[in-house]
């Protein structure tokens, strides 16, 4: 697999290491009354889907940086690829 | 139909005419006392120990293809109890003893082969940690043995051992371990569970489940609706798919795990051998093919099938562990989709929807389990109360804190 990054281009999904879906961007609130229900969640609990998919990789052999993924489970072609840091700040999560 | 040596010789005598088919391909029914969603291994083992063991003939196997096209015709084909928690080594020497008396079970050949499973060590830290799964294994009622490195080279004088990185220094050799003909077992199961009565319906996918006022009364297919008592589902591969149809959410991921087969050779490998420094296990059939397999391909998949890298990865390992085998030639190689647990290990428990229940989350060890991973099934849905060795498989144990984690890698799927 190919993955397009956004800084370097085309690279070899070799050098990256995958960590899971996107979701994970979403940390839940630790001071909420339900905390630890919402980390059990966030934690242990996955969608899993066939089809398309939000996945974070890390590229490890490369820049450092993390990038969200958006690929099919059925086919494994990537529609999209975006550096994490502007996933999460376009949801808030990030300065 | 019994088959023995004399019917053998009497249909080789009559022109094999008198061979009948191993199960019959029934009409559905509208209702069953449990149907079971998924025909692999553990789903055709479920039924043959529901019918056998505890009773219940009313019941139903529903495959969405064929039998046997999933996992249980994909993996490696080994057999082995070598696990070190408490809450795992039991059920798998359960499941071992089950493979021992299995073909005399089903009056089927499944080509049980007890040559044993060599896994290597390389370092101190790593023996240290096989004499202590050594131990957990010894305490299970298994078998297991400490081989220095003398032992291992009288055992597999063809492995390296003077590998410059990673040189042998022992291994864990568990005597009983081997290997078994996956298909066979799958149509061992098959043909013993429609002797004892259980419908076996291919081509039948489940689309959905009949949830009534909060309780599973049955299943929607794609042969039509059917009603039951107890919905058992066994679909591991499939199993977020399936059960987020019910809108539950579950602690596992899809990931494609490769394996691969080489052209027959000569013996060769005398049991199954596993590399320490590296993901790789090996034997050879009976047919002389080298069956062997490394780690997942680490990314979410339903695919069932892999990329390049890892089988250069694999080729490498062999290579390092096994030079003489750089002149063998690969024949096939296929992928399989694993429910990778959030702790590598499996579940076998009631939902919180009564009247349903889930068998899943296999990861890399579903073959070897197949036989008590039915029987404990079968034991919940008869009795609705977990058998002994299975009771930690519980779908709500990362929230009590009771992870049962064999490789200490947390809640990272691809890592178990």
């Amino acid at each position: 697999m190919i993955i397009n990054h956004p800084l370097l281009g085309p690279r070899d999904a070799e050098e990256f290491v995958h960590l899971g879906d996107a979701a994970l961007v979403d940390r839940p609130d630790w001071q909420a009354g339900d905390a630890l229900e919402q980390f059990h969640d966030y934690l242990y609990l996955r969608d899993n889907p066939a089809g398309e998919y939000r996945e974070l990789w890390y590229h490890e052999q490369g820049d450092r940086s993390w990038l969200v993924v958006t690929r099919n489970t059925l086919t494994h072609e990537i529609s999209k690829v975006e550096l994490a840091r502007d996933f999460a700040r376009k949801q808030g999560r990030s300065a | 139909m019994r088959y023995s040596a004399l019917r053998i010789l009497q249909q080789g005598l009559t022109g094999n005419k008198g061979w009948k088919a191993a199960w019959r391909q029934p009409n559905i029914q509208k209702h069953y006392d449990v149907v079971i969603v998924g025909g692999g291994g553990h789903g055709l083992a479920t039924a043959h120990y529901l019918s056998k063991v505890f009773g219940i003939r009313n019941v139903a196997v529903l495959e969405k293809g064929w039998l046997g096209s999933g996992n249980i015709g994909r993996n490696t084909t080994i057999v082995r109890s070598n696990y070190l928690l408490p809450e795992n080594e039991p059920f798998y020497e359960f499941s071992m003893k089950l493979w021992e008396g299995l073909e005399q079970d089903l009056n089927y050949n499944a080509m049980m082969s007890q040559r044993g499973i060599l896994n290597l060590c390389h370092n101190d830290a790593q023996r240290d940690a096989y004499v202590r799964r050594g131990n957990a294994m010894l305490m299970a009622g298994a078998d297991a043995k400490l081989l220095d490195r003398d032992a291992v080279r009288d055992m597999c004088p063809f492995i390296n051992f003077d590998n410059e990185r990673f040189p042998i220094t022992g291994g864990l050799w568990q005597p009983r371990a081997g290997t078994a003909r996956h298909d066979a077992v799958a149509w061992g199961y098959a043909r013993s569970a429609d002797r004892h009565g259980v419908d076996i319906i291919q081509n039948c996918e489940v689309t959905g489940f009949q949830i009534d006022n909060g309780v599973c009364k049955g299943v929607e297919t794609s042969r039509g609706p059917i009603s039951a008592g107890k919905v058992a589902v066994c679909v591991a591969g499939s199993s977020s798919r399936v059960m987020a149809t019910a809108g539950m959410r579950l602690p596992i991921e899809s990931h494609v795990l490769q394996a691969f087969v080489s052209e027959g050779l000569k013996p060769t490998i005398p049991g199954v051998v596993t590399f320490g420094a590296g993901h790789l296990y090996i034997s050879q059939s009976d047919k002389g093919g080298l069956v062997f397999g490394g780690d997942l391909d680490k990314y979410n998949s339903y695919a069932q099938r892999g990329n390049l890298p890892v089988i250069e990865h694999v080729a490498e390992d062999m290579m390092a562990m096994i030079p003489a085998l750089g002149r063998a030639r690969l024949l096939r190689m296929w992928g399989g989709v694993m429910d990778m647990s959030m702790d590598g290990s499996p579940f076998i428990d009631k939902t919180h929807i009564p009247g349903l229940y889930f068998n899943g989350g296999w990861c890399y060890g579903g073959f070897k389990a197949t036989p008590a991973s039915g029987y404990c099934y079968a034991h919940l849905l008869a009795k609705d109360e977990p058998h002994p060795t299975a009771k930690a498989y519980r779908l709500d144990r990362f929230m009590r804190g009771r992870a049962i984690d064999e490789k200490g890698a947390g809640a990272q799927p691809n890592l178990h």
